[in-house]
């Protein structure tokens, strides 16, 4: 099994950049980066009535679904899906097999223009995600968890 | 698989629910839901059958609150125990860090337990994983159940390494949050560890 996904501020400024300019480009309304397991990244533009950690969860849920139906059929994965409703609409690509990037949008925008440019933003985040791994499998920094201790545990659990 | 961003200072991880169809995972979820106070959580999902049979599952997000300046987010999940859900029982395993096996104290529940966790192995190696590592805790539950077996018995079964085990009635709450801090101090203990 995969090591665990360890963001730092590098990283994790440009992923927050991309999707910052992701959300402008494609004039959508939010655009959420997701790790496959259910955890949210990154997210950007009209987050405020959105509840972003069920967004993750089920993001999750659904791609995980999908792609257990795709190994069925013989395929790998279906790595672009798009769900249309009556006002908004939803594209969700898996971005270098790792993470799941979902972008809401609405008739201010078409999905022709949605699609291009989540294309370029998955390029970038791609390359983004692979020095991400490069670091984490470096030397690196450790855990910040090395140096906890049993107290520190129990303290949380003091109610 | 935790997920540490050094950026917002968070720590997140997953806690799955495993256990043979109606022996309380649900409730356990929907106890611990209701007894949180609201900054402490989000929202209860339940994808669920009209029968209230959990379909795909049940997710809770959880703070916990700090360590070091890092917080804490843990994200329980339960799985469906029906036998034929197994597809789904397999994707909501990944990325787990801590597993918490909710038996069923029922004696005509007994081989539903026994399966469930041999499923629940064989479902983990699948994918690298080995039960034997995995911070990992057992819930005998439905204790207030006239047929319910003893439990020594339940422990000769389920439980021959001694891992950490709690009695429980999930409906009223005893012995969930006992089970529940078990496992998130076994996984965050994992971290240390630098797992
Ligand atoms: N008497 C008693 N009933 C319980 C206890 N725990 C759960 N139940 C009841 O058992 C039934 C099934 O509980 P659920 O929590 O939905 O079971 P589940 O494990 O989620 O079942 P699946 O979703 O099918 O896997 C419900 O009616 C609960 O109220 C318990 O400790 N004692
Ligand atoms: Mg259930």
């Amino acid at each position: 099994m995969g090591t665990q996904l360890v963001m730092y501020e590098e990283e994790f400024t440009k992923i927050n950049a991309v999707c910052d300019r992701l959300t402008k480009d494609a004039n959508a309304k939010v655009v959420f980066l997701v790790d496959k397991n259910g955890q949210l990244i990154s997210s950007a533009g009209q987050t405020q009535n959105i509840d972003t950690t069920s967004l993750a969860s089920l993001t999750a849920g659904n791609v995980a679904a999908m792609g257990g139906l795709a190994k069925l059929i013989g395929e790998n994965e279906f790595p672009h899906q798009f769900h249309e409703g009556a006002k908004d609409s939803l594209y969700m690509t898996i971005v270098g097999s790792r993470v799941v990037l979902v972008v809401i949008f609405d008739n201010r925008t078409s999905l022709g223009l949605v699609r291009l440019r989540i294309k370029k933003a998955s390029d970038e985040l791609t390359k983004i995600f692979e020095s991400l791994v490069k670091k984490a499998d470096g030397p690196g920094i450790g855990s910040p968890f090395a140096e906890i201790s049993d107290d520190d545990i129990d303290n949380l659990f003091s109610e | 698989m935790s997920f540490i961003n050094y950026s917002s200072r968070e720590i997140n991880c997953k806690i799955v629910y495993y256990g043979p169809g109606l022996c309380g995972k649900t409730t356990n979820l929907q106890y611990i839901y209701n007894k949180t106070a609201a900054d402490t959580k989000g929202k209860l999902i339940s994808l669920s059958t009209e029968t209230d049979r959990t379909l795909f599952f049940d997710f809770l997000p959880l703070s916990l609150g700090e360590i070091r300046g890092f917080k804490t987010r843990f994200h329980l999940y339960t799985v469906p125990g029906q036998v034929f859900y197994d597809a789904s029982r397999k994707l909501i395993l990944k990325g787990v860090d801590g597993v918490v096996f909710v038996a069923d104290s029922q004696v005509e529940r007994m081989e539903a337990n026994i399966e469930s966790l041999e499923n629940l192995r064989i479902n983990l190696a699948e994918q690298g994983y080995d039960l034997n590592k995995l911070p990992y805790v057992i819930q005998y539950n439905k204790r207030d159940l006239p047929n319910a077996l003893s439990v020594a018995e339940l422990r000769q079964s389920l439980n021959p390494r001694s891992i950490p085990d709690f009695e429980a009635v999930a409906p009223t709450g005893v012995g969930v949050f006992d089970t529940l801090k078990a496992v998130a101090k076994l996984v965050l203990t994992e971290l240390k560890k630098g797992g």
